[in-house]
């Protein structure tokens, strides 16, 4: 029975490899503090893997070993004469236990001071201020020139090899930033400011998570990362900083009118327009993103049109509301919404 | 052990029996005068929405966002004691401190500075809002009233502010309540 089911081991090893190269990986080796916390568990996994395979071996050893009998077939209550090599094997167990401890405390503080050594100097890094609100990403970029700041939300786009000092602070609850792929987790604390260094090393399309329970919708409370060359990094920095393109068409100057007059604008800021709410997800450029309402849909006009239409339908509980806009109002700002590439 | 004497178990016994008798000496009050009180008298709502809302610590809670999100608490502050704006945390209403009087003076605006939010914020969050209001000066039901305020802030609870009968102009208490 053991014998036959021996054979799937590698396969479930393989199994839980197979999210390596996600979008969203622990594993993940693309950014400098990921790789070393990667590096650190590959050896917790390799040592106390080895300590547990001793420990079942043991534990095997015991079930299986047969007492001692005496020339009369009694059971011999002293033993098979085993004890003392037993002994010393015991010894020894507990100086490789002593000693292993010792080990992995070792590498990781050394992982530990040499990821704070490697860190450059906030100052010479790309300054990002992230606001996580329940369940959204209010993401900043600063500049010595502020006429290139850039506003956006549930979105980072990180030129790769730069790092990246990011500013973490909370309006509600405590929520967690975690790009698994790049870093490790940092806590976002409601009246505190915690911060955090990405250095990516690759380009890629990663996925971030809020890692802290922060109500109804935390699983949906996502962050769409992308690591581009410098240059690429630079023309969207550019064209974020930009205000929104003015409506073109019929349909999508009654949609502007809608979005500017009504509720929308009352939340929502659009760059460029009288719409300047601060409360809501920053929309000037909305339709270049990958998803909308924080990963929960990918972005296409057929989910603008239902986030519009019935936001609490996908995303039960997010702040915002029903709004109930008639069917040319609906067709309008969706349109409009989706001219704001 | 065992030759425990009954007087000393009876001695237990009485202690036991005395801390039960302790804890029901702080046992509600009720009311039961037939006189109404003269909050209910106005409270007497017409739109069945009112009760819906009041009675939510959800919407309340919501009306709680709502209130500095969109910067009513810049006139009127964060905890309702006023400033630029009139106060919402005492026990007067100038334009009625019922949940449509309410709803009716964040939709239509005021005079005097208090601008009409009809079409820049939905119909539910304006009653979300009412009820946050009136949850101010603790007018809904002691249940349903929040514990602590979101932010941090030295104001008391609002479930141990003592509930304040309201006093309406345009709703004129019965003459026979006054006495009460």
């Amino acid at each position: 029975m053991r014998r036959r089911l021996l054979p799937l081991l590698p396969l479930l090893l393989v199994g839980s490899a197979c999210s390596v190269d996600g979008i969203q990986s622990v594993g993940g080796r693309d950014g400098q503090g990921g790789a070393a916390i990667a590096d650190l568990f590959g050896i917790f996994l390799v040592a106390t893997l080895l300590f547990a395979a001793v420990v079942a071996a043991f534990l095997g050893a015991a079930a299986l070993r047969r007492r001692g009998r005496r020339a009369d077939g009694i059971e011999d209550p002293e033993g098979s004469g085993t004890e003392r090599p037993l002994k010393t094997g015991l010894i020894v167990w507990i100086a490789a236990v002593a000693i292993g401890l010792f080990g992995l405390t070792l590498a990781s503080h050394l992982t530990d001071r040499s990821m704070a050594r490697a860190l450059p100097d906030p100052a010479s890094a790309l300054r990002i201020e992230i606001v996580a609100n329940q369940w959204w990403w209010d993401v900043r970029y600063h500049f010595r020139d502020p006429s290139r700041d850039v506003r956006t939300a549930n979105e980072l786009h990180l030129p790769a090899g730069v790092p990246a000092h990011v500013t973490l602070k909370s309006n509600d609850v405590i929520h967690s930033f975690w790009v698994p792929n790049l870093a490790g987790k940092q806590d976002l604390i409601p009246g505190r400011i915690t911060d955090l260094m990405l250095i990516p090393r690759k380009t890629g399309v990663y996925r971030g998570q809020c890692a802290e329970f922060c109500g109804m919708q935390h699983a949906h409370m996502a962050l769409d990362v992308t690591v581009e060359p410098r240059e690429a990094f630079e023309r969207w920095r550019a064209h974020n900083a930009a205000p929104a393109v003015p409506p073109t068409n019929a349909l999508t100057r009654a949609g502007y009118d809608y979005f500017t007059t009504r509720e929308c604008s009352t939340c929502h800021a659009i760059a460029g327009t009288p719409a300047s709410g601060q409360v809501a997800p920053d929309l000037t450029h909305f339709a270049s993103r990958r998803s909308i309402a924080a990963g929960t849909l990918p972005m296409s006009r057929g989910h603008i049109y239902a986030w519009i239409a019935d936001p609490q339908g996908p995303k039960p509980g997010n702040a915002m509301p029903y709004i109930g806009l008639e069917a040319d109002e609906l067709h309008a700002v969706a349109a409009y919404l989706e001219s704001l590439k | 052990m065992s030759s425990r004497s009954p007087n000393k178990l009876a001695r237990i016994g009485l202690a036991g029996a005395a801390l039960l008798a302790l804890g029901a000496c702080d046992r509600e009050e009720r009311d039961t005068s037939r006189q109404p009180k003269p909050e209910t008298i106005s409270l007497a709502s017409s739109d069945p929405r009112a009760k819906e809302y009041e009675n939510s610590s959800f919407h309340i809670s919501q009306g709680q966002r709502y209130y500095s999100w969109m910067n009513c608490s810049g006139c009127h502050a964060l905890a309702g004691g006023g400033g630029m704006g009139p106060p919402l945390s005492d026990d007067e209403w100038r334009y009625g401190g019922r949940m449509e009087d309410i709803v009716q003076t964040i939709l239509k605006g005021r005079p005097n500075g208090m601008p009409a939010f009809e079409g820049r914020i939905t119909e539910q969050q304006a009653w979300q809002l009412a009820a946050f209001v009136r949850s101010l000066s603790a007018q809904p039901r002691q249940d349903v009233l929040p514990g602590r305020s979101d932010d941090i802030s030295n104001a008391e609870p609002q479930t141990l502010e003592e509930r304040r009968p309201q006093q309406s102009e345009s709703n004129t208490t019965l003459p026979s309540a006054e006495k009460d």
